[in-house]
């Protein structure tokens, strides 16, 4: 049977390895054997897809899934789902979540003196529509201290995840907002050593999804791995 | 044009609140054909501590062989509690194609995403007693002392097994690069 795609690898210097000792939690759980190369068949060229039956009207507006507004600046977050080949990646599962304004996150272990917003709870999803695009209404997170090293505190960010078209094309990222101080001290920001990819990790001021007296608007595109169209058969492996 | 691919990062400690929705822990409803299995296990990092901040993702095809069917989705989701424990109650997948459309033995995908992971490892789940495994062309790539380690272990009743996830050391789960 012949394969008609195959995902390429990843450029060199663009995905981190699973041990980066600067952020020590990796230290305990990155694999010491080497990883087993795995060819990419039916298993990794496929993926499971989502319905708007699963979603609720709302999900992508996290400042109003509570009786109240949330604390915090309004933001509106927007962008495009591609591929590698620059093709859009529609009808894709987009999740989020962050912390509230005050650098908080409603969870058991988060322990961080801050204020908690019954307003906000920091989750959200979306699915993209044809053209690769998506959009959320949220609050600007704020940046909060962890125990990585001493004095550590995590830039202001929104954790995103992705399924795309086929499993080897599931992604799990994070979103920072630009000329935020703190990225250059941050561990997980530095995890590659190329500069343009940790610079595409940054969000961008965009006027386009700005919407007048209501909400600056940020843009942040994604790249998904993207398929070659050389049949299997024909390249030499 | 060609882009590249955005940095993986990691889900860090708080990815309940936004995956938990999405927990799917029961994949066959009674109306879709298969044996059941349940699979259990935990996740183990290198100190043999239990991962409570894990979540384990699995892709398989249905009875048949077919993956994304209407009446069996094949997707599930499932976060570690205290004890590092994650499980799903799902049937067993038919033989998919594999490299030169020969056929896989029966497998699960498994994608396991934690705090101290800067992006997901990649794993799969087969079964026991199933002689198919033997001319598996992917276990055939695993060293053979190694393969154990992608092979649940049944417990005790029919259809009960338990596949953990060990980060490092003695019993090191394979993981892939694909
Ligand atoms: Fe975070």
């Amino acid at each position: 049977m012949r394969n008609p795609i195959h995902y390429r690898r990843p450029a060199a210097g663009t995905q981190p390895e699973h041990l980066f000792p600067r952020y020590a939690s990796t230290v305990k759980r990155a694999p010491t054997q080497p990883l087993v190369m795995l060819p990419q068949t039916e298993t990794e060229l496929t993926a499971p897809v989502f319905g708007y039956g699963e979603l609720k009207r709302g999900d992508h507006d996290l400042t109003r899934q509570h009786a109240g507004d949330p604390m915090g600046e309004r933001i509106i977050v927007s962008g495009r789902v591609l591929d590698e080949n620059s093709r859009p990646v529609p009808d894709t599962l987009v999740e989020i979540w962050q912390a509230n304004a005050a650098g908080r996150y409603p969870h058991r272990v988060d322990q961080h003196d801050a204020p908690t917003d019954p307003n906000f709870t920091g989750c959200g999803r979306v699915l993209t529509d044809k053209r690769g695009n998506y959009r959320f209404v949220t609050i600007r997170p704020g940046e909060y201290p962890w125990r990585n090293h001493y004095n550590a505190w995590r830039p202001a960010h929104i954790h995103f995840s992705l399924f795309g078209q086929a499993f080897v094309q599931r992604l799990v990222t994070q979103m920072y907002f630009p000329g935020d101080p703190l990225l250059d001290e941050d561990p997980m920001y530095n995890c590659v050593p190329d500069e343009r990819a940790r610079r595409r990790l940054v969000s961008s001021l965009d006027w386009e999804t700005t919407v007048p007296e209501f909400a600056l608007g940020y843009r942040f595109d994604i790249v998904l791995r993207g398929p070659e169209e050389t049949p299997m058969e024909n390249r030499k492996r | 044009m060609s882009l590249h691919a955005t940095t993986s990062q990691t889900v860090g400690p708080y990815l309940h609140i936004g995956l938990t929705w999405l927990i799917t822990e029961k994949l066959a409803g009674a109306g879709v054909p298969g044996k059941r299995v349940s699979i259990q296990g935990r996740v183990l990092d290198g100190d043999g501590e239990p991962v409570n901040d894990a979540l384990v993702e699995i892709w398989q095809a249905d009875s048949r062989g077919k993956y994304g069917g209407k009446r069996f989705r094949g997707f599930g989701r499932s976060a570690t509690d205290d004890s590092g424990a994650f499980r799903f109650h799902t049937i067993k997948p038919g033989r998919v194609p594999g490299p030169g459309g020969k056929l896989q033995a029966p497998h699960i995908g498994v994608q396991v995403f934690m705090r101290g992971q800067l992006k997901q490892l990649v794993s799969r789940i087969y079964f026991p007693d199933e002689p198919a495994n033997a001319q598996d062309p992917v276990l055939a790539l695993v060293p053979a002392q190694r393969r154990a380690t992608l092979i649940a272990r049944k417990r005790g009743n029919a259809g009960q097994l338990e596949w953990n996830v060990i980060l490092q050391g003695k019993g090191e789960t394979v993981f892939f690069d694909c």
